[in-house]
């Protein structure tokens, strides 16, 4: 009984992101019935799922990682587009002075890319942590440098990944019918599952983030979590930022994953997690993000005017929000109730026999909807 | 011990550079200040920098120093600063386009000669001697002309604009949309890449544009990133493109992957955006003869017939990825 009950509060947590994917799909719907298609192109599968898949991969890395930042430390972390812009430098040097490219180089590189980035969450997380510097405030030095060090690494140019292990990387493996990217993000939601499953992670960043006095009377150092949310933070950029540069075939430091914060802290907040901190799904986020890029896909395939699109997608985000939001939910249940209360009343008038009856099961709803 | 060579070493090679530099000042050099944008900020302006720096250098009888910065109150104070210091040019190119009269006022009063370059300054003609700019509106008809003599009718063409209300995204759109006006083209699908120019968000306009079953024969993406993420979602649906291909290609700017994606007949033309005026700022300065107004640079269109090396290692900004290589 008490395992069903946790089931509906998780179900209803995703209320927030799964209606306001739901409205968007259904809006997709409308604009034409052929949305969920997928054909075979080359080989793969293509299609506007796999597009949406394909190109919410690095996002949907982000947000995961922004979740557990945004829980343990009460902030955000603005720099994981430079961090991801940094490591990925790193990495295509890596593989541009190796000569031969083969799938050892590229791996090597990936992991050295990975450590730059531990390097950088490990820099963002001491001033957190450590100097209990606000996390917005930390990550600004980063995200304001960030892209003129990932630049001096670049040498001062885009370098070109041109390799054939890069372009499968960043498209399709022959013989496999699933864009690469997306496979990549399902193994790496599948490795955070793992991690959050078989350890304590969850239970230490949700009682950093509840209460962090509380949390260091039980045992549990808030300052080692935040530190450790930081470097997972650091991780998960350059893992990003490797997808997104082999999916670009160029290192463009100045483009690269910019800006990509917003849309991380917004799938972070449209996953009905707290930016105050504190419990935390990794469900709603992952939901939050695709939601962001079928939004970014729907107004283009709505067709707005470009130079309003901006306007029209704050202005979807503010009334999807609105229509999701426990307040709206509660009234809305309300007038329904309401509603049918009228017409059994109306029906009972009728008939007359039922009508005991079916006004007092109206009051009981009634009821329950306050 | 070990210290004592370095130390003499470091002595020896202050006393060679002070005396270099005391030997070269001797001979007039021209003073220039330039106040310029950070190369950090795109392709174009790492080019751009790196010129100016190579043409106003001791070698080519200039002392020229410059300041980048993004930001336009910085800019103004290093403007300032050069009229202090009395140089004899101040040549700019502004971050922000209003804000510059008093210091280009106060630069005239002290004979400064002031030449801007790349960007325009709203401010009163007579507050500098000249100004050298690209064309963005011309770049646009070099490549809306090519269009309409390369491509057969019905055209039919995906617009990709930058960032929206820039000169650049403004003129080259201009060309285009006034050619769909006059009934020459179609435009069946107008995006943007966003303000970064997005090579991600172009894909997603193609990417719209191939699910609503919109039919195209020609992309026209106004930098080089943006038609790179247009042919991506080309690849990925299955749609030939290129010399041989159904939709034609056309990107801006002249980055070297993309000349040679144009060479390797995987894009169809480039039209460049040429970043180095120092040449010929360079040459106004030692005739004498500097021409009032503005001027604008030449520019050139190249397609897959007209391209060679030679252009690519002479015009184009950023990374060689090599001869031969598509950069996909």
């Amino acid at each position: 009984m008490p395992r069903l009950k946790t089931r509906v509060n998780n179900v209803s947590n995703l209320f927030l992101p799964l209606s306001v994917l739901v409205i968007l799909i259904i809006i997709n719907l409308i604009k034409g019935a052929d949305y969920f298609k997928i054909t075979m192109v080359n080989g793969a599968f293509y299609g506007n799922i796999p597009n949406i898949l394909f190109g919410a991969s690095e996002l949907v890395i982000l947000s995961i990682g922004m979740t557990f930042v945004t829980a343990a430390s009460r902030g955000q972390d603005i720099s994981i587009g430079e961090s991801g812009a940094i490591s990925s430098a790193i990495f295509v040097q890596y593989v541009l002075s190796s000569g031969n490219v083969t799938l050892w180089t590229i791996l090597v590189g990936f992991v050295i890319s990975c450590l730059a980035g531990i390097v950088i969450g490990a820099f963002n997380g001491t001033l957190v942590s450590f100097f209990n510097v606000q996390p917005m405030v930390a990550t600004l030095i980063l995200f304001l440098g960030g892209r003129s060090i990932a630049f001096i690494i670049d040498g001062k140019v885009s370098p070109i990944l041109a390799n054939e292990i890069s372009n499968r990387i960043g498209t399709v493996i022959p013989g496999v019918p699933i864009h690469t990217p997306i496979i990549l993000t399902v193994v790496f939601i599948a490795i955070v599952a793992v991690i959050l499953k078989t350890t304590n992670l969850r239970l230490y960043v949700e009682a950093v983030g509840v209460n962090p006095s509380a949390a260091r009377l039980n045992g549990i150092n808030p300052k080692k979590v935040i530190f450790l949310t930081f470097v997972l933070m650091g991780v998960f950029s350059a893992v990003a930022g490797f997808i997104a540069v082999n999916k670009a075939g160029r290192h463009d430091s100045v483009n690269l994953l910019k800006f990509i914060m917003m849309d991380a802290i917004l799938a972070v907040a449209l996953g009905g997690n707290s930016l105050s901190g504190g419990k935390f799904s990794i469900t709603g986020s992952i939901i939050g993000a695709y939601t962001i890029e079928v939004l970014n896909r729907t107004l283009l395939r709505l067709e707005v005017n470009p130079e309003a699109i901006k306007l029209f997608k704050a202005v979807f985000i503010i009334v999807l929000m609105i229509i999701a939001s426990p307040v709206v939910r509660v009234y809305a249940k309300k007038a329904l109730d309401k509603a049918k209360g009228i017409f059994s009343n109306y029906s009972a008038g009728q008939t007359g026999g039922l009508s005991n009856g079916a006004v007092s099961a109206a009051d009981t709803t009634g009821k329950r909807g306050e | 011990m070990k210290r004592l060579p370095k130390i003499g070493l470091l002595l020896a090679v202050i006393l060679v550079l002070s005396c270099g530099s005391a030997i070269v000042a001797a001979q007039e050099l021209i003073k220039v200040g330039i106040v310029n944008l950070p190369p950090e900020e795109s392709g174009y302006r790492q080019a751009n920098v790196e010129d100016m720096n190579e043409v106003f250098s001791r070698e080519n009888g200039y002392d020229g120093k410059q300041t980048n910065t993004a930001d336009n109150s910085e800019q103004i104070a290093a403007a300032r600063g050069y009229i202090r210091d009395g140089v004899d040019f101040l040549l700019i190119s502004a971050a922000n386009a209003s804000g510059w009269d008093d210091v280009l006022q106060s630069a005239k009063r002290a004979g400064v000669r002031v030449i801007l370059f790349d960007r325009a300054i709203d401010t009163d003609p007579s507050n500098y001697e000249a100004a050298l700019l690209s064309d963005m509106h011309y770049e646009g008809q070099l490549a809306t002309d090519w269009v309409l003599n390369n491509v057969p009718e019905p055209i039919n063409v995906i617009l990709i604009r930058g960032q929206l209300g820039s000169a650049a995204e403004i003129g080259r759109s201009a060309p285009l949309l006034k050619a769909a006006e006059e009934g020459k083209l179609n435009i069946v699908a107008d995006g943007t890449g966003g303000d970064t120019w997005s090579l991600e968000e172009a894909r997603k306009v193609v990417e719209a544009a191939i699910a609503a079953g919109k039919d195209f024969n020609v992309i026209y993406a106004q930098n080089d990133g943006m038609a790179q993420g247009a042919v991506q979602a080309l690849e990925a649906a299955g749609i030939s493109h290129g010399k041989d291909g159904k939709v034609k290609i056309i990107g801006f700017d002249f980055n070297r992957f993309a000349l040679r994606n144009v060479q390797a007949g995987y894009w169809d033309a480039d039209v460049q955006c040429n970043p180095r005026q120092a040449g010929q700022i360079d040459q106004w300065i030692k005739s004498g003869n500097i021409p009032q107004g503005i001027v604008y640079q030449e520019e050139l269109i190249l397609d897959t017939d007209t391209i060679t090396d030679e252009h690519i290692e002479k015009f184009g900004i950023n990374a060689d990825p090599g001869k031969g290589v598509i950069t996909r």
